[in-house]
């Protein structure tokens, strides 16, 4: 299978040995001679400007493309690998991929926001571009034929009088060691052969059949194992432990108290699962109650003085009068990432003082710099590497367990030190998705038409990253010497992120959004998919259906009188077709439902529609079907758009029907799970994805633009078919039928 | 000391008989395609076949295989290394987001197809149900089930 060849590990794992070599800085070395007007370059490129930071020509005629964003389950190095062989004319199987290595990697920031297609295939597109264009102008000298005159095919340039020479003769040396000029045109889209295909995902076949791609199947010689013992409880001091009968234990290297941190290193790893359960067994802690509970944290949400932030105020400016005011309030619980497999890293402090960590971590630079900072050495002293892991749907526990697996290395030097979480760790210590309280209010005029649309929502925090603060990295809070967390701040537009697609899309003649930012965090929150645009599209879209209903108006209607941007009309109205929404037949127990957001207003167009059964008796809900339709502008991968928007919807589908963490007044109880269910293969509609293409339009990022319709369009389609609207996720059966009761 | 066929080759190994199954599978057998999940037999991404029949590997310590054949993702090859039918299935459906848990999908579905080798749609999902997928990747594992039913 020669596609294995772009996600060799050997080439990845031993690639600093000749890459390091002519590695050139990028921008910073640079900064000082740049000359005063650089030109804007696309995406990430603009600040990783070195070609060579992106690129490599190999002498073996294969290339290496070094990138910045890592690849999570998103498919997202198939898309880098076909933008890069599109434009330098090459097959994609001879393209090799380094990601997430901070020794050699352009630094692009965190992989998350949708934005790895939208800010770095286009930063690799250029790049790819650029290098192509060196590439034939080396090729003219070298064979002394005008640039134009030259062919290009498969990395072999051929000349007018036939003379050829292949990209890996034409670079030697430091060739390709010059900054971008944005000049460079890409092929035009209707030249493109790899681009806007479906290509294969390239780690697809190597999962299938059992060979090491994952981190948890990196197994370096001399790999011992560790874990932590975590305190019972949030708020907790570790007053006293038995270190002695764990350190006698057989296997056990050492056993590690920092302050309240606790952790073990053996030999074996069923040794140190032995050796953690006494240290847990032996702990005692002092434990301080700190958390509203489960069913308080909707009253202790609205109870804060919170940070308001005005996200829109655009008041209406005609008087049309208003015959009557609507208002609805929306609420949603903490989720998790719940990733299948749990996180883990693998650390090993080496002679040269470097600390180097395998981690599945989305934001590689910023967690290494947050490592440093905890482990109080220079920024250069650590080194991540991006491996794969299970699924990331945000900012879970694989920087943790990064850090984690650092803290125990500092006390076996030379050895790798491997850690992973259990199901319980993880569960119960990740960041979770904020629970969040929206309120909607809209006046309307005697049709029922809006004239003033009011949205406030209750937040906490969606974003406590590393972001080069140990502060942000759970295990740096129970140091002897704690490091404090940073006051999380929301980030602002054109993202946002509490209030990430508050602003509805439709154009009514008022609107206002009004942030309630909370800065406490009595339950550890941070970035999940989508942040609060689940929840405020879920809001939006709920409200608007009740002011359809309320205006006896079809719900796809009355969204078109509000909705003028032509993409966005065209996913609604293709959803609604292809649902057959218009000569759907209403049954017992039966109903539809319709939702629809651009993801933050600003990337992929999703319209989802749903046919679902309540079981009145049980409270059980079925979904029978969904139908998505999507917009993301020119498709990279049609099919890996396909299947983003599909696995959101149905991750979506989970959220709303089943999930909810669980808590005391001191701790998590949703612990694995039994106690924090999700969606099983038999609870999983038929569900029918397509895309509108829009060949040339810029990319825009689809991983996100599912979740908010999906959980939307299902509580439509059980108010269509109960009547009652269902405003509390998740949607349990007890729920359900206290909804029906009432 | 313990003694067991692993994808068609008699193995022994000196470890602790209270090791799991999956641990001894992966860290001393460097075996691929075994994945921890949960360590509760809750999820399914660390399931082997032990004897053709799936078991979680995670709560297995690793002396009930003494004498046994375990086969995992990777023992589902053909014999030249070529996937088998199934395993090609799952890539021609591009079953997969992140793949974590396919490595148990497979190996579950493997058994299913031994059992009823023209399963319904239905009695593939209820055969899965005990396997967790948290990407929403579940439809399209249950179309390469199927299409490797039909080839089959």
């Amino acid at each position: 299978m020669s596609t294995h060849s772009a996600f060799d590990r050997r080439t990845f794992l031993t690639a600093s040995g000749y890459l390091a070599l002519s590695f050139t800085l990028p921008l910073e070395a640079f900064a000082q001679n740049a000359a005063p007007a650089r030109p804007k370059l696309p995406g990430d490129l603009d600040s990783n400007r070195m070609l060579n930071a992106w690129i490599r020509i190999n002498p073996d005629e294969t290339v290496t493309l070094q990138i910045g964003k890592v690849e999570l389950g998103q498919g997202v190095l198939t898309a880098m690998a076909q933008v890069c062989a599109e434009q330098l004319d090459i097959d994609i199987a001879r393209i090799k991929i380094i990601s997430g290595d901070t020794f050699i990697v352009p630094n692009e920031g965190t992989t998350s926001g949708s934005l790895s297609i939208p800010n770095g295939a286009v930063a690799v597109e250029q790049a790819a571009a650029e290098v192509r264009d060196i590439l034939l102008e080396l090729a003219s000298q070298r064979l002394g034929q005008p640039v134009a005159g030259l062919k290009l095919d498969n990395g072999v340039i051929t000349a007018g009088n036939g003379a050829k020479v292949s990209y890996g003769q034409l670079v030697t040396g430091q060739e390709l060691a010059r900054e971008a000029t944005g000049q460079a045109k890409l092929k035009p889209v209707s030249q493109q052969r790899v681009v806007g295909k479906s290509i294969p995902r390239l780690d697809i076949p190597a999962k299938m059949t059992g060979e090491a791609i994952f981190l948890q199947e990196y197994r370096p010689a001399g790999m011992v194992h560790g874990r932590i013992v975590r305190p019972p409880a949030y708020v907790a001091k570790l007053v006293s432990v038995d270190i002695a009968q764990a350190e006698a234990m057989p296997g056990v290297l050492k056993v590690l108290r920092n302050g309240s941190f606790l952790g073990v290193i053996a030999e074996r790893e069923e040794q140190v699962v032995a050796a953690a359960a006494v240290l847990t067994r032996t702990a005692k802690w002092d434990v301080q109650k700190s958390m509203p509970g489960t069913e308080g944290i909707y009253d202790w949400l609205l109870a804060q003085k919170p940070k308001d932030i005005e996200t829109k105020n655009d008041p209406r400016k005609d008087t049309m009068p208003i015959a009557k005011t609507v208002e609805s309030t929306y609420y949603r619980p903490f989720h998790m990432h719940a990733s299948i497999g749990t996180s883990a890293a693998i650390a090993t402090l080496g002679a040269d003082g470097v600390t180097t960590i395998q981690t599945h971590s989305q934001s590689v630079f910023d967690t290494a710099a947050a490592i440093a900072m905890m482990l109080g050495v220079d920024k250069s002293k650590v080194r991540c590497q991006h491996l794969q892991g299970a699924g990331c749907y945000g900012h879970n526990k694989a920087d943790d367990a990064a850090a984690d697996a650092a803290l125990l290395a500092q006390a076996v030097p030379g050895k790798p030190v491997r850690l992973q979480y259990t199901r319980e760790q993880e569960h119960k210590w990740e960041p979770y998705s904020s629970a969040m309280v929206v309120k909607t209010k809209a006046t309307v005029d005697a049709k029922g038409d809006v004239l003033d649309w009011n949205l406030e929502l209750w937040s906490l925090s969606h974003g406590t990253r590393p972001s080069g603060n140990a502060g942000n990295l759970l295990s740096a809070k129970y140091l002897e010497k704690p490091f404090v967390q940073p006051v999380p701040v929301n980030g602002g537009p054109p993202n946002y992120a509490a209030d990430r697609n508050a602003i509805a899309l439709y154009e009514f003649p008022g609107q206002r959004v009004l942030t309630h930012f909370i800065t406490d965090m009595p339950v550890r929150v941070s970035a999940t998919r989508g942040l609060g645009a689940y929840a405020n599209v879920f809001a939006i879209e709920q409200f608007i259906d009740e002011l359809a209903v309320a205006a006896k108006t079809d719900p796809v209607e009355y969204r078109l009188r509000y909705l003028k941007d032509p993409r966005a009309r065209d996913v609604l109205t293709q959803a609604a077709e292809k649902f057959g929404w218009s000569k759907w037949q209403k049954r017992e127990g039966r109903g539809r439902g319709i939702a629809f957001a651009k993801y933050k207003n600003i990337a992929a167009y999703c319209a989802i529609a749903m046919e679902v059964e309540v079981i009145r008796r049980t409270g059980r809900v079925r979904v029978v079907r969904a139908v998505c339709v999507g917009d993301s502008g020119h498709m990279v991968n049609p099919d890996g758009c396909i299947n983003q928007l599909e696995g959101g919807l149905i991750q979506a589908l989970s959220w709303t029907l089943k999930e909810e963490v669980k808590f005391d007044d001191t701790k998590i109880t949703s612990e694995d799970w039994a106690s924090y269910p999700i969606l099983t293969f038999s609870e999983v509609p038929p569900v029918e994805v397509s895309m509108i293409n829009r060949p040339g339009a810029p990319y825009l990022g689809t991983g996100e633009a599912s979740q908010g319709p999906s959980g939307a369009a299902l509580a439509n389609a059980m108010a269509d078919a109960t009547g009652k609207r269902f405003k509390r996720i998740p949607f349990t059966p007890d729920r359900v039928r206290s909804v029906l009761d009432s | 000391m313990v003694a067991f066929r692993l994808n068609g080759t008699d193995v022994r190994v000196d470890v602790p008989d209270d090791a799991s199954l999956l641990s001894v599978l992966s860290h001393d057998l460097q075996t691929n395609g075994v994945h921890f999940g949960c360590g509760r037999a809750q999820c399914g991404s660390c399931t082997v076949l032990l004897d053709g029949e799936p078991v979680r590997s995670c709560v297995l310590p690793v002396s009930t295989a003494a004498g046994k054949s375990i086969t995992t993702l990777a023992g589902l090859r053909e014999k030249d290394g070529q996937p088998s039918r199934l395993q090609q299935a799952f890539i021609d459906e591009q079953a997969a987001q992140c793949g974590y848990c396919a490595a148990g999908m497979i190996v579950q579905a493997h058994a299913l197809l031994e059992r009823n080798p023209n399963p319904s749609d239905a009695q593939v999902r209820s055969a899965l149900n005990g396997n967790l997928c948290r990407c929403g990747t579940h439809n399209r594992i249950v179309r390469a089930v199927l299409r490797a039913a039909k080839e089959g």
